[in-house]
This record gives C-alpha cells, sequence and structure tokens, in this order.
C-alpha cells in the first residue's frame, strides 16, 4: 500500500496511544495508518514504569477513577488477545500493589486521600487496605523498618511495557495496518469530507484522523478546531541489574520487572521538553527505595533515564471530537499503560461510530479547561 | 584456546575459581586469569540461561559477570586477581545480597 493511498482512519502517533487504537481499529475490519515521527520522538511510551495503577486514580474526577477500573480490569483480556495473535506474552500480572508511606505523615496523608477518593459521587467501591508495618513485612518480607505501612489495592498490576509496545506493533502488522515513520505531520487539512494530511513524507488522506500524538496534540488539536492544552512533566526512573526475584507485588516507586531488574521511581519535574538525568533527583529515588527495601542498597544500577510525560493541568485525560471538523478526535493522557485496554478494546467502536458517548466521555472533553477559563 | 606469551611478567597468585584453586599472574583481570586456565563460561545469562563467557574484555560487553569475593555481577575483565581471591561462576540472576 503506498503512502499516499486512501485509509479509514490516519492515527497520528506510534506510541502506546496510538498503536492501541490502531491495532484496535484494525481488528474490526478498518483501514488504518499510524503516522510516526519515528525514533526523534519524545516517546514516553519507552520510558514509563509500566504499572497498570488503580489506587489514587480519580481524585477530583470520578469518571477518571471509573475508566481506570474499566481499564484494569479488562487488561487481562488485552494480554490474552495480544499472546493469541502474536505469541508475544506481556506479562500481565495483577497480585495488586502497594503503595509505601515512609513516616507517619505520609501514612495519614494517604488515609486522607483515599478517603476523599471513595466519598465522591459516581465512583466505583473497590477496597483499599490501609496496613501497618508488621501487616506489609508478612506480605513483603524484604520490606525495611523505616516503612510505617502502606495501602494495597488488589486491582493494581503491572506488565512488560516494552513487549506490550512490541507486542501491539507485531499485532498491527499482521492486521495490515501501514505503520508509516517519518510522517511528522506538518499540518491537517479537512475538506471534501476526508483529511489530508501533510508530512515531510508525501500527503496522507483519510476520512477520520485521530490525534494520539502526546505532547504534539497541543500542535495539532487546533487543526481540527479543537484546544488541547498539555505540557510535558519530566519523570526520571532508575532501573538495577537482574536479580533473583524477591520483590512479587508493585509497590508505586518499586517493581521487579519479569526479567529480574528493580526499576525505581519516578519524579514529578517541571522541565519543560529537557529529558535529561540529574544526579539530585536519581540520588532521591535511590534513597527512598533502598529505605523501604534495604538489601537494594547492594544492587548495581545499570541505567538511568527520563521520560516525558504528558499532562494537563488537572491531570486529567482529555478525549473529545472536533464539532468544526467531524470524524477527528483527539485522546491524550499520561497513562497510556493503565488505559491501554481501553485505547484497544473501547474507543475503536466509539471512532468507527464516529461519537464520543456523552454519558462516558463528557468529563473528559477539553471544554473544561475553557470554563475555567472563563470563570 | 589462550597460551600466555612467553615473556609475560607478573609474580605467581593464587585464587579459587567455584573452590576450586587456580594459578594467575599478579597483573592479570579475573576474566585473563580464567581463560587462561581454560574457564571460558563465568556465568549464565539471567533470562534465558544461556552460557557466557568474557568477550571484549575491556569493559563494555557485560559478558563476563562473576562473583568475586562474594559481590555478584562484577565485570570480570575489570578486576584484577589477588592472592586468595575467592570467584565464583553465576547461575542465572544474581542473588539478593550476594
Amino acid at each position: 500500500m503506498k503512502a499516499d493511498s486512501d485509509y479509514d482512519v490516519a492515527v497520528i502517533g506510534g506510541g502506546l496511544v496510538g498503536s492501541a487504537i490502531a491495532w484496535g481499529l484494525a481488528g474490526k475490519g478498518q483501514r488504518v495508518a499510524v503516522l510516526d515521527e519515528g525514533d526523534v520522538a519524545y516517546r514516553a511510551s519507552r520510558g514509563n514504569f509500566a504499572l497498570v495503577w488503580v489506587q489514587n486514580k480519580g481524585i477530583g474526577m470520578s469518571e477518571y477513577g471509573a475508566w481506570t477500573v474499566q481499564s484494569a480490569n479488562a487488561w487481562q483480556g488485552l494480554a490474552d488477545a495480544l499472546q493469541a495473535q502474536t505469541g508475544i506474552d506481556v506479562v500481565f500480572q495483577r497480585p495488586g500493589g502497594f503503595h509505601f508511606a515512609l513516616s507517619e505523615r505520609e501514612l495519614e496523608a494517604r488515609v486522607t486521600q483515599m478517603k476523599r477518593l471513595h466519598a465522591q459521587p459516581g465512583m466505583p467501591y473497590y477496597e483499599i487496605e490501609i496496613l501497618d508495618y508488621a501487616a506489609v513485612k508478612r506480605l513483603v518480607p524484604e520490606t525495611g523498618p523505616e516503612v510505617v505501612g502502606a495501602s494495597y489495592s488488589k486491582l493494581d498490576g503491572h506488565v512488560n511495557s516494552l513487549k506490550l509496545f512490541r507486542a501491539l506493533n507485531a499485532g498491527m502488522q499482521q492486521l495490515g495496518v501501514a505503520y508509516l515513520g517519518r510522517h511528522g505531520v506538518d499540518s491537517i487539512v479537512h475538506a471534501g469530507g476526508e483529511f489530508r494530511l501533510a508530512t515531510g513524507s508525501g500527503e496522507v488522506r483519510a476520512g477520520k484522523v485521530v490525534l494520539a500524538a502526546g505532547i504534539g496534540n497541543a500542535r495539532l488539536a487546533p487543526m481540527v478546531g479543537l484546544d488541547v492544552p498539555v505540557r510535558p512533566q519530566r519523570g526520571q526512573l532508575i532501573v538495577t541489574e537482574k536479580t533473583a526475584p524477591f520483590l512479587h507485588y508493585p509497590v508505586s516507586t518499586v517493581r521487579q520487572t519479569d526479567e529480574g531488574g528493580v526499576m525505581l521511581g519516578d519524579s514529578q519535574e517541571e522541565a519543560g521538553l529537557d529529558p535529561s538525568v540529574g544526579h539530585s533527583v536519581i540520588a532521591v529515588l535511590a534513597d527512598r527505595a533502598a529505605r523501604m527495601f534495604p538489601r537494594l542498597g547492594a544492587l548495581n544500577i545499570t541505567r538511568t533515564w527520563a521520560a516525558l510525560r504528558v499532562m494537563t493541568r488537572d491531570g486529567f485525560p482529555i478525549y473529545d471530537q472536533s464539532t468544526e471538523c467531524p470524524g477527528a478526535f483527539v485522546f491524550t493522557c499520561h497513562s497510556g499503560v493503565t488505559l491501554a485496554a481501553n485505547h484497544a478494546l473501547a474507543l475503536p467502536d466509539c471512532i468507527i461510530e464516529g461519537k464520543l458517548p456523552a454519558a462516558t466521555f463528557q468529563a473528559f472533553s477539553s471544554r473544561r479547561f475553557h470554563v475555567q477559563k472563563a470563570a | 584456546m589462550f597460551r600466555r606469551l612467553p615473556d609475560a611478567p607478573g609474580q605467581t597468585v593464587r585464587l579459587t575459581v567455584d573452590g576450586r584453586s587456580i594459578e594467575a599472574r599478579g597483573g592479570d583481570s579475573v576474566a585473563a586469569a580464567l581463560l587462561a586456565v581454560g574457564i571460558d563460561v563465568c556465568r549464565t545469562t539471567p533470562v534465558s540461561g544461556a552460557p557466557r563467557g568474557p568477550y571484549c574484555m575491556m569493559g563494555v560487553c557485560f559478558d563476563c559477570l562473576i562473583t568475586v569475593d562474594g559481590i555478584g555481577n562484577r565485570q570480570g575483565c575489570l578486576v584484577r586477581v589477588a592472592d586468595g581471591m575467592a570467584v565464583a561462576t553465576q547461575r542465572g540472576k544474581r542473588e539478593l545480597g550476594a
């Protein structure tokens, strides 16, 4: 298929969000092209922490809490479908997850947060256990004595997100999706019932267009009559050498991967488009992790890196459609792993229908930012 | 497979590999000492369990990882031998605390 052929849907962005949507659309028989910048892209999909995380999501927007629970519950189905199709096991595990507190104050703050989360109307109920040190130690024997307690939810899990990215790409290819690398989009024109996308590698025409370009959505959205205020937020991460399995649950900032490396995260920094790593932040991450699990102190660090989250002012995702240009959608979030099941399994039908049902998606519209501005 | 140069300098040093005593020259790296006595597998990989031996001998490839005096995943090509050193080949993932 040539680069300038017609497609039902052009997905702009080949990260986890775009790939999941493209895979889902192609599975329903759509002719799909993924337009990707290539390796120069700021690719959060390669830098993330790989949690499928539920607890604490949705304080201030219960719809986001519900959307997250829905995706986490659908995740096993996504993992099974990818393995059946591609043979790639993305190692989704859901033993439940912990958030550790290193002081009484941290634990109290956590308890307050969890109460606020579940006091909201519309928030689906799930159990969050608050455990003291002794209870944590029974479940996670490597826990160090500085840990005061933890919150635990059965709904949390983790995955090998690099294998997820690979499986989605392999699956997309098998389903006939045209992956177009070096196709950064310069402009989008809506004319004659189709979208014309100008790229450095030629024009691509499609009936619908899905903006899944992460930070790039801020620039692209106005081309289809939408406003998507997103900014980069840096997160730094550490991975240690591979070691024998000792941590059988994901902790919000420490998790052992299926291959044995221990990932330590994660910072939240306002640093613009600078993806560099700094010792001051890395030292804090390593120190906190070693206080949670003292034996980590004996491990060598293999690699440190930074990635850029795609962040909105309120921290919640944007799922929106254009009224000016029907058939144009924008999807952006900072939890491309957790929400991958929704993106792959729930969004494609809406895109094919040409409409995001208000009951689910009204809360996620970028119009919420305009209301604040006017007030 | 490897032979020492006939005029290689250095004093004789004794160390153990998996409990077996071997002879090396002062100034050898652990990796070189192993290769000189014919030990070419220093570990198995953490994921697939495939055997690995020293390859680049200059600190780049990380294939020569080995346990030296109780500390796992040392780069054998960057550690000098010492008298009485206890070296152990590794099976799979390094144990925490080892």
